[in-house]
C-alpha cells in the first residue's frame, strides 16, 4: 500500500520543546513580534500613578496609568545602563527614579530628570547634544478592549479588534460584558516544561474527558457531552466549549474511559454547581488567545491565565481571578470555592501542570522524536465535538509558518 | 486550665507537631484535626496582604476536606513525593475561655523517590485554636506561604 503523505503539522517535532534556538527565534517572531500580549485588567490600576509589573514573553514591562488617565506599558529597563527601573510588583508612583544614577522619568516614559547633567564646578557632565527626548523608556503599542489591557512591541501589528476576530469576541465580551470587574486575586506557578505544552493542553478538550478524573467522575466535562473547538481562519485563538448535563447518566462510551470514577462522590458538591451568569448554553469555555492568555471561565470562577516564559525548560503561569463589581457575597462566595478547582492546588489544574512537567521530561532527552496528531483526522477547522486534536493541529499549521519550520 | 499557660502552650505545640505528622503520613487523618465547621485556607501572601480573598485551597467544614483528601488520594495525577513539615515558632497571641489565637511559622520540604528533596513553600500559620471536649482542634486556620510563586504544584495541604 502506498504511503499517504501526512500534512507537516500532524507531527510535532520534539525538539521545539527544548531547542535554545527556536526558543530565541520565538521571543522574536512571536512575543515581540506581530501579536497583542495580554498585560493586565484596567481594573488592577484604576487611579493615576497606579502600575503593575509584568512580562511579555521573558521581557519585563511596567503597565501604568500616567497621569492623564492614559494606560502605558514600558520596558523595565533604565535608558541609561539598564537598571531595571521599577522593582515593586505593584503599586502606585509619581514618577520612575532609577536608583543608580538618579534618572528619573514620567510615568509616560519620558525623561524628565537627569542629575548632575551640567557636570560640577563646569566639568564633566553632559555636553549641549544630549537631548533628553531621545533618552526615554521604550514604550509598547497599547490597547484595551472592555478593560482588558494588550501590549505590543510590533508597530506595524493590526488593530486589536481584527487581531482578536470575531469568534473570540464573541465569547470574550460574554466575560467582558461591561459590567466593573473586580479583582479577587492572584496565583503564580511554575512550571518545568516549554510554554507550548500549556497552549496546546488549553487546546486539547479530549484529554479534558481522560485526565481530569475529578471534571469527569463529577460530571464537570465528559467527552459525551456536549461540547466544541473552534478555531479561527489564523489559527491564532480558539474556543473550546463544554456544556455540562447535570444528573444524566454516563452513555455507553464513557466506558471506554477507565479514568471515569461513577462510584465518587462529593460531600462539598454544591460548591461545584454552576449558577447561570453568562449567555449560552456553555458550562465551561476556555479561550487560548494567542500567544499569551488563556481566558478561563468554568462555572462560575473566571480567570485570566497569562504564560511568562522562562527559558526552553519551563514557563510561568499568573493567574488573575476576578468577579464583577455587583456581585453579592453569595455570588463571591462560589467563585472562591470553585477556585478550587484551579490554580497550583487546583483538583484540575494539578494534572495539568503535572501532565506537562512529564511530558516535558519524556520529549527533553529524545529532540529527534515526534509526537502524533491525527486524532479525528488531519484537518485544523473547527467541530463540533471535542474527540478531535484539530485545534492542536491548527496551532502547530500557524507556528510552523510563523517559525519556517 | 486556661489556653495560654505554660502547659497549654505545650499542648499547643502537641496540636501542631500531630497536625504535622498527620499530613506527612497519614492524611486521611486531617481533617480530624478542624472543628467540624471549620475554615482552612492556603493563600499567597500576595493576596493576605492586599485583601485579596482568592485562596489556592480553602475548605469550609469537614465535607469540603475530606473532598480534598478524596482527590489528593483517588483523582489528582501527579507524580509520587512525600512532603515533611517542619513547624515552628509557635506562639499564642491570646486566650480567652476555650478560643485561643495561635501563629506558628511552616517549611515544608518535598522529596521525589529518584530525585533530591527541595523546600518547596516556606510561611506562617495565622490560627483559631478551641478547646473541644479533651482536645484542641483548630477552629481556623490559614496558611500564608512567602514566596507568592509556588514551583509546579501543592498537592498536600500545608
Amino acid at each position: 500500500m502506498e504511503a499517504i503523505e501526512k500534512p507537516p503539522w500532524t507531527r510535532i517535532p520534539y525538539d521545539i520543546y527544548t531547542d535554545p534556538e527556536i526558543y530565541r527565534r520565538e521571543q522574536e517572531r512571536i512575543f515581540s513580534g506581530p501579536t497583542w500580549n495580554y498585560v493586565a485588567l484596567a481594573a488592577e490600576i484604576p487611579a493615576p500613578g497606579d502600575f503593575k509589573l509584568t512580562e511579555i514573553g521573558e521581557k519585563p514591562v511596567v503597565v501604568v496609568r500616567d497621569r492623564s488617565g492614559a494606560i502605558r506599558v514600558l520596558e523595565n529597563r533604565c535608558a541609561h545602563r539598564g537598571v531595571q527601573l521599577c522593582r515593586q510588583p505593584y503599586g502606585n508612583a509619581k514618577t520612575f527614579q532609577c536608583p543608580y544614577h538618579l534618572w528619573t522619568y514620567q510615568l509616560d516614559g519620558k525623561l524628565i530628570g537627569v542629575t548632575l547633567r551640567k557636570g560640577i564646578d563646569g566639568k564633566g557632565g553632559y555636553g549641549p547634544d544630549f537631548d533628553p527626548a531621545e533618552h526615554g523608556l521604550r514604550a509598547l503599542r497599547v490597547a484595551e478592549r472592555r478593560g482588558v489591557v494588550f501590549a505590543s512591541f510590533c508597530d506595524d501589528v493590526e488593530p486589536l479588534d481584527d487581531y482578536l476576530t470575531p469568534m473570540t469576541i464573541e465569547y470574550f465580551d460574554r466575560v467582558f460584558d461591561g459590567r466593573e470587574l473586580r479583582v479577587l486575586g492572584y496565583h503564580r506557578q511554575r512550571i518545568e516544561g516549554n510554554w507550548k505544552l500549556m497552549v496546546e493542553n488549553i487546546r486539547d478538550s479530549y484529554h479534558a474527558g481522560l485526565l481530569h478524573v475529578f471534571l469527569v467522575s463529577f460530571g464537570l466535562f465528559r467527552l459525551d457531552q456536549p461540547g466544541k473547538g473552534y478555531v479561527d481562519a489564523s489559527g491564532r485563538h480558539c474556543v473550546q466549549a463544554g456544556e455540562r448535563r447535570t444528573g444524566e447518566l454516563a452513555s455507553e462510551a464513557m466506558s471506554e474511559v477507565s479514568t471515569f470514577r461513577a462510584n465518587l462522590k462529593l460531600e462539598g458538591g454544591e460548591m461545584l454547581r454552576p449558577v447561570p451568569e453568562f449567555p449560552g448554553r456553555e458550562t465551561v469555555c476556555i479561550q487560548p488567545i494567542w500567544p499569551n492568555l488563556i481566558l478561563q471561565r468554568q462555572s462560575n470562577t473566571v480567570a485570566m491565565r497569562q504564560i511568562v516564559t522562562r527559558g526552553p525548560s519551563a514557563f510561568e503561569l499568573h493567574w488573575t481571578f476576578f468577579g464583577y463589581a455587583g456581585d453579592d457575597d453569595e455570588l463571591t462566595t462560589r467563585r472562591l470555592r470553585q477556585a478550587n478547582l484551579m490554580g497550583p492546588a487546583g483538583y484540575v489544574s494539578i494534572d495539568d501542570t503535572e501532565v506537562i512537567e512529564m511530558t516535558q521530561r519524556g520529549v527533553a532527552p529524545y529532540p529527534e522524536a515526534e509526537g502524533f496528531l491525527e486524532l479525528g483526522g488531519t484537518g485544523v477547522e473547527s467541530a463540533d465535538y471535542t474527540v478531535t486534536e484539530n485545534t492542536v493541529r491548527a496551532f502547530h499549521k500557524m507556528y510552523r509558518e510563523i517559525m519556517e519550520l | 486550665m486556661e489556653l495560654g499557660t505554660a502547659i497549654e502552650r505545650a499542648a499547643v505545640e502537641d496540636l501542631y507537631f500531630a497536625y504535622a505528622a498527620a499530613i506527612d503520613d497519614d492524611l486521611e487523618r486531617w481533617p480530624d484535626f478542624f472543628l467540624p465547621d471549620a475554615v482552612y485556607r492556603v493563600i499567597a501572601r500576595e493576596n493576605y496582604d492586599r485583601g485579596f480573598p482568592i485562596a489556592t485551597i480553602l475548605a469550609e467544614g469537614h465535607g469540603m476536606m475530606r473532598d480534598r483528601v478524596t482527590a489528593i488520594l483517588q483523582t489528582m495525577v501527579y507524580l509520587p513525593r512525600t512532603v515533611r513539615h517542619a513547624i515552628t515558632n509557635v506562639r499564642i497571641l491570646a486566650s480567652e475561655g476555650p478560643r485561643a489565637r495561635v501563629t506558628a511559622n511552616f517549611a515544608v520540604y518535598e522529596s521525589y523517590p529518584a530525585d533530591a528533596s527541595r523546600l518547596l513553600v516556606v510561611g506562617r500559620y495565622v490560627d483559631a485554636v478551641e478547646r473541644d471536649g479533651g482536645a484542641l482542634r483548630f477552629a481556623e486556620k490559614t496558611c500564608i506561604y512567602d514566596g507568592n510563586l509556588v514551583l509546579g504544584s501543592l498537592i498536600y495541604p500545608l
